[in-house]
């Protein structure tokens, strides 16, 4: 204990397991092929990391010098081609669709997780088809939320049949993700709960939930990037109006959308690289935001 | 008078017989040693005795258990026996939370709100469980941060904090050192007056030290049971006498 507060003593001393170069060396003499698997792999990580920031950097290059007031000013019109209705539709929904996906992903993956028996067949049958159901491209989801939201219910392009639309495309993400973040609670928790005399309920609730808590938000976040980088799916559903999505049923365009829509124009090209810029901006702030939030629940157990 | 009553029970894991026919009477207020070599089903016996087997896909159990003259396999409330049949199981499996949530995880759950009351029982509970002056200072910390002996003896603790009428200990003490054991057996003996203590141990000499009757088991059968002092000074059957005179050396 006394020698904890001495840091600067510990800073200072030498440590015998230090692993020096020489001891590397000596033994990739003996073991050439680690050294060449070392460069293989290090040489993987600088090309992924290098691409990825290439691409940052490229954006941003491109980018910055077009973020100008105007790019942010509260009205869009064909000259600022301001990109503020879409940040706020973009948010909007965002949370919406969370509101539906969350409670319904996350209710669906208890029950195969904790209430279905282990053999049974409807889990099964529900577990290969959020397998599937991930996979399928997120312009087949646009389709279906075209014919069934925007004509058959009739809700037109707008913010509810986005909502959905999207919904449904990230429910399987959601749903898989806190399965397995459930299923990796150690089943002596359950048992330590259950021994003590407490329900399913309070066993869920207050044991399990916590612990799978990373997990299921890893899954989350995840959600919140296909919904905020999908554009192909809300083309057909939310539509690409140019201002705020104020009501349900008012249609709006995203932030990815209105990249989409200003680079196909061919006229806003600039614009369309500062948008870009916005829209790396946003994605990096809700993980971060829910890294922070993940962090906080994750303290709250320990 | 008999606390714990077991007749004709069989214990089947889908087609794995791993209990036969066991029939034992267990008194009120009395320590209860189960011995016998690894894998011969004390475990899966202990946890019959609050149902945890109900958690184990394709366990079924056929034959009479009764508490206090009640069929536990019968119409009541697994929550309240849980509550009743308090256990320490064979791993320490403390809850990813605080020392102090653990403790009152057990109270809470039976609706005690008042923080005064909490403190008192978790302060108690970890006195019993001989880790009060290790933990102390280290309430609000997390109890996966613990060594294992202290995760064993919070685990402990844990089960104590509901005041259960019957303790089943699994192998409590196996991971500890020999002066927490020793605490730990006081505690036993102590808890006693008030508890019925059902215990699984591999160790001869705690069972003779603390226990007062003593069930041996072999490949899921019940060879022997009888006052722990017979069972060791004179074991009736051939089975039992070379065991206990082979953990003996
Ligand atoms: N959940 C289970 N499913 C299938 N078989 C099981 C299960 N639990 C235990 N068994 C089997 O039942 C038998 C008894 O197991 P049990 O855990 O009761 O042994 P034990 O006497 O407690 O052993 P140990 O001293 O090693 O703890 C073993 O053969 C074991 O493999
Ligand atoms: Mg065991």
């Amino acid at each position: 204990m006394a020698d904890m507060n001495n840091t600067a003593v510990i800073d200072e001393i030498k440590p015998i397991n230090k692993v020096t170069f020489k001891q590397r060396m000596i033994s990739y003499k003996r073991k050439p092929l680690s050294l060449v698997m070392l460069l293989l792999v290090a040489l993987a990580a600088v090309l992924s990391a290098a691409a990825l920031v290439f691409i940052i950097v490229y954006v941003l290059v491109r980018g910055i010098p077009n973020l100008t007031p105007e790019l942010f000013a509260l009205t869009y019109n064909s000259d600022n081609v301001s990109c503020m209705p879409s940040i706020i539709n973009t948010i909007v929904l965002t949370l919406l669709t969370l509101l539906i996906a969350v409670p319904f992903g996350i209710g669906a993956a208890i029950y195969l997780a904790e209430y279905a028996k282990k053999g049974n067949k409807l889990v099964k049958v529900i577990r290969t088809m959020a397998e599937t159901l991930a996979g399928i491209p997120s312009i087949v989801y646009g389709l279906f939320g075209m014919l069934f939201f925007v004509y058959a219910l009739n809700w037109g392009y707008s913010l509810l049949a986005g909502a959905f639309t999207l919904a449904i495309m990230v429910l399987p993400t959601i749903m898989r993700t806190t399965e397995e973040a459930l299923l990796t609670v150690p089943d002596s928790y359950r048992e330590g709960s259950y021994g003590l005399g407490a329900g399913k309920l309070r066993t869920i609730v207050r044991i399990i939930l916590p612990s799978a808590m990373p997990g299921i938000l890893a899954g989350v976040i995840l959600a919140v990037g296909r919904i905020v980088g999908e554009t192909a799916a809300l083309i057909y559903t939310y539509g690409s109006a140019t201002g705020y999505a104020t009501g349900l049923l008012n249609s709006g365009r995203s932030l990815a959308v209105h990249m989409y829509v200003l680079t196909n124009e061919g006229l806003h090209t600039d614009q369309a690289w500062g948008t870009a810029v916005v829209l790396l901006v946003l994605v990096f702030g809700i993980n971060t935001l829910s890294a922070f939030i993940a962090k906080k629940l994750g303290n709250k157990k320990g | 008078m008999d606390k714990f009553t077991i007749d004709n029970m069989n214990l089947y894991y889908g087609k794995f017989h791993a209990l036969k026919d066991v029939t034992l009477h267990m008194p009120k207020n009395k320590i209860t040693a189960f011995i016998g070599p690894s894998g011969c089903g004390k475990s899966t016996l202990l946890k019959s005795l609050n149902r945890m087997n109900d958690l184990v896909e394709g366990c079924k159990i056929t034959g009479d258990i009764r508490l206090d003259g009640a069929d536990i396999y019968g119409d009541i409330d697994i929550n309240v026996l849980r509550k009743r049949v308090g256990m320490v199981f064979q791993k320490a499996n403390p809850f990813p939370m605080s020392v102090y949530d653990n403790i009152a995880f057990g109270p809470r759950t039976h609706g005690i709100k008042k923080k005064s009351e909490l403190d008192q029982i978790v302060e108690q509970s970890l006195r019993d469980a001989a880790i009060w002056d290790e933990l102390k200072d280290r309430l609000k910390k997390s109890a996966l941060g613990l060594s294992g002996g202290q995760q064993q003896r919070l685990c402990i603790a844990r089960a104590l904090a509901v005041k259960p009428e019957v303790l089943l200990m699994d192998e409590a003490t196996s991971a500890l050192d020999p002066i927490s054991t020793g605490k730990i057996e006081e505690l036993c003996l102590k808890l006693k007056d008030e508890y019925t203590i059902i215990m699984v141990t591999h160790n001869m000499q705690q069972a003779l030290r603390i226990s007062d009757n003593t069930a041996f088991f072999l490949l899921g059968e019940m060879v022997e049971y009888n006052s722990t002092d017979a069972v060791f000074s004179s074991p009736q059957d051939k089975r039992t006498e070379e065991y206990i005179t082979g953990r003996f050396g």
